[in-house]
């Protein structure tokens, strides 16, 4: 028997901060690929602490939703799940190249398949771009369209800013977008300025957050000028020094996340059958979580 | 009970004979499970089914060439014994997973015998270890209490619902079904209450209180009422539950046998990084006033099973919750790290200038705050020192930008 563990950071304060967790599980469930799917929480209940205990099957791949490596993936997640013996080197990474790590838990008589987080997946490149898909409506976006991929910033740790150039790097390569730029919220070139960094007249912004929340709903529209008051909303696309921003909202809450997830666990040698083809052909055709 | 009229159905009849033919000749009961044993006598030509009431004994050679008239037969033969053998089949083929906190729970739900052989007290007051007495009290459901949530086992009908009609057969599978409503839905007719039969559906539930605020803690007493899960399997009725409060059952298991690890204030908050650094200098005289702020039954149904340390307990009352609190959860912790920050702070004395009515409104709003009671005063019962009109008074009289102001000094 195979499990699968999502575990993501949730809220004290934010119901939905959960919900894009709790969509991507409800996927994957459906494809039967896992004998069982769980999710865990930092801040929710069940706690990462506790959350392999629910679990009978004796392998586990538990994949973090969270955007890179660093802090959580590091320290915080391995320690609440007692994994024995971890050590950050042992993911040979050097910011964006974690893969997986096999260890057995203090607590519970399984094997642990410990995945990186899915913000530094491949994968998660067709995400983006499958969310300025979503956001435009056009399945064909790119010519005449910018695209920005944000993310927070340094502040909290390095290993952010890698992965979002990872991926932007990723996408400028597929020459697919007229522009590309990663842009952030802490630090230089900063989103506030998006309109500075395009020439094109259409922007797709996409920030790079597991879950809609305070930054990605509140902070960064208002930064960027789409609102002057995150409550009373904003058009998409709206305008903005006479560009149109298409704000998208957080890439976690795209649907094709699922994808990343499974990725994850198949890397780290779950047989899922054929749900990454059933997945993608699942989400090909929903609208977005929250749109 | 009566046992006679049990027809067994025809998936438990094969099970049933397959199990048994599998006998070996080394004397062993082929079946021993609640009450039933099953075994072929030492010349090899009769299968002896026991329970404690009645014994039925088979030929081997009908067992062996069983054709369709004999499988009739055989039915009949089995019918006085058709709850044990029912019985037998849900929990070996249907529950499966011994050993398991799903199985463990489920044998609670309907007041059997934990049969894991790590739970060392093999049967509660309200265990029934009697299979007959057990499908009895099926008939008429089995009531349970899990926090807030009221459990009722029953047999299942050919029609997919249940018993209660007396008629003790069932669907002749034993199937058990089960139905999840809010304790203080007790008394609530069915037709009331909202219908759900996906466990999925119990995340909306569990999301928000009655006042619409959201729930960071899924083991506060405030789950709403007025629904029900009806229908439920087995799976699904521990898959709701799980849902409803995490872990609660795989916790509870574990302390059923004997294990349940505990980590104590003092460990947690030293394992802690980041921002919650500081919690392990939070003082050990605060640990009684965290627990009675954020651990008593009115605040969080779990019980709460760590201490400050192994050898240093807290004197707050625990709680009765029936399932165990084994570490100081998030919620704790985030507010620890308040109080953390907050006890370094220096006391000082301060002089205020305020008529004893006043001194003891105050009092009168910190209670009204903490019991959560604001909500329920009355706009014009100004005899409650908590009443709006009261305290925009006071604040109106004797504060300035929203702090005790001018008429506090320190000195
Ligand atoms: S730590 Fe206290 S509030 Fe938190 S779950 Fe345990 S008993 Fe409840």
């Amino acid at each position: 028997m195979q499990a699968l563990v999502i575990v993501a950071h949730g809220s004290h304060l934010n119901p939905d901060s959960a919900q894009p967790t709790y969509d991507h599980a409800d996927t994957i469930r459906k494809t039967g690929a896992f004998d069982e799917v769980r999710e865990g929480f930092w801040k929710e209940e069940p706690h990462f602490r506790e959350v392999i205990r629910t679990v009978e099957s004796d392998e586990v791949f538990v994949v973090p939703l969270f955007i890179s490596e660093g802090y959580f993936t590091e320290q915080v997640i391995p320690r609440e799940l007692r994994l024995e013996g971890w050590d950050p080197d042992l993911w040979e990474s050097d910011g964006t190249d974690a893969t997986e790590v096999t260890l057995e838990v203090g607590d519970a008589e399984k094997t642990v398949h410990y995945c990186g987080p899915v913000g530094t997946h491949d994968a998660m490149t067709d995400v983006i771009v499958k969310r300025a898909e979503t956001v435009t409506d056009d399945p064909d976006v790119g010519p005449g369209f910018g695209l920005a991929v944000v993310g927070h910033g340094t502040e909290r740790n390095e290993n952010s800013a890698k992965a979002i150039e990872h991926h932007t790097e990723r996408i400028r390569e597929m020459d697919r977008f007229d522009e590309m730029r990663a842009l952030y919220m802490d630090e230089e070139p900063e989103v506030d300025d998006v309109t500075d960094y395009f020439e094109s007249e259409d922007v797709v912004v996409v920030p790079l957050f597991v879950a809609d929340g305070f930054h990605t709903q509140e902070d960064i529209p208002e930064d960027m000028g789409l609102t002057d008051d995150y409550r009373t909303g904003w058009d998409v696309p709206g305008i903005v020094d006479g560009q149109r921003i298409w704000y998208a909202g957080a890439v976690g809450t795209e649907p094709l996340m699922a994808d990343v997830i499974l990725e994850r666990a198949v890397d780290a040698g779950a047989d899922v059958g054929d749900a990454l083809e059933q997945v993608e052909s699942w989400t090909s055709e929903r609208p977005a979580a929250g749109d | 009970m009566e046992a006679t009229g049990w027809r067994v159905a025809d998936e438990v009849l094969e099970a049933f004979l397959e199990t048994v033919l599998e006998t070996d000749e080394d004397d062993q009961p082929v079946i021993d499970f609640d009450g039933l044993v099953a075994e072929r006598l030492a010349d090899g030509s009769t299968y002896r089914l026991e329970t404690s009431t009645t014994t039925v004994e088979i030929e081997a050679s009908t067992v062996a060439n069983a054709t369709e008239r004999s499988m009739d037969e055989l039915r009949q033969s089995l019918e006085p014994i058709g709850p044990f053998v029912t019985n037998w089949y849900v929990w070996e083929r249907t529950v499966g997973g011994r050993e398991t906190a799903r199985r463990a729970f489920l044998r609670w739900c309907e007041g059997a015998p934990l049969d894991d052989p790590k739970v060392e007290t093999v049967a509660s007051k309200t265990d029934t270890s009697d299979v007959l007495d057990r499908y009895d009290a099926l008939e008429s459901g089995v009531v349970r209490h899990w926090g807030e949530l009221q459990i009722t086992t029953r047999l299942a009908t050919e029609d997919g619902g249940c018993t209660g009609t007396g008629t003790g057969t069932g669907t002749g599978a034993g199937e058990r079904v089960y139905e999840i409503r809010h304790v203080q839905d007790a008394d609530a007719t069915d037709e009331t209450l909202e219908d759900h039969d996906d466990p999925r559906d119990a995340r909306e539930i569990v999301t928000y209180d009655a006042d619409g605020r959201y729930r960071p803690l899924k083991t506060a007493p405030t789950l709403v009422a007025g629904w029900r899960f009806a229908g439920l399997s087995g799976d699904d009725l521990v898959e709701t539950v799980r849902t409803i409060y995490p872990a609660t059952v795989a916790n509870w298991h574990r302390e059923q046998c004997g294990d349940l690890d505990v980590d104590h204030w003092l460990e947690t908050a030293e394992r802690q990084t980041g921002i919650y650094d500081v919690i392990d200098e939070l003082p050990r005289e605060t640990l009684e006033w965290l627990t009675e702020a954020c651990c008593v039954d009115s605040q969080c149904l779990k019980r709460r099973e760590w201490e400050y340390a192994a050898d240093d307990p807290i004197d707050t009352d625990p709680g009765d919750g029936v399932f165990p609190c084994r570490e100081p959860c998030s919620l704790v912790i985030a507010a620890a790290r308040k109080w953390a920050i907050l006890e370094s702070e220096e006391e000082k004395t301060w002089e205020l200038e305020l008529t004893t009515t006043e001194m003891n409104q105050l009092a009168e709003i910190v209670d009204a705050v903490a019991d959560g009671r604001v909500d329920e005063i009355r706009e014009a019962d100004v005899y409650d020192g908590a009443n709006r009109y009261r305290a925009r008074y006071l604040r109106a009289k004797r504060m300035d930008d929203g702090s005790l102001g001018e008429g506090a000094t320190n000195r």
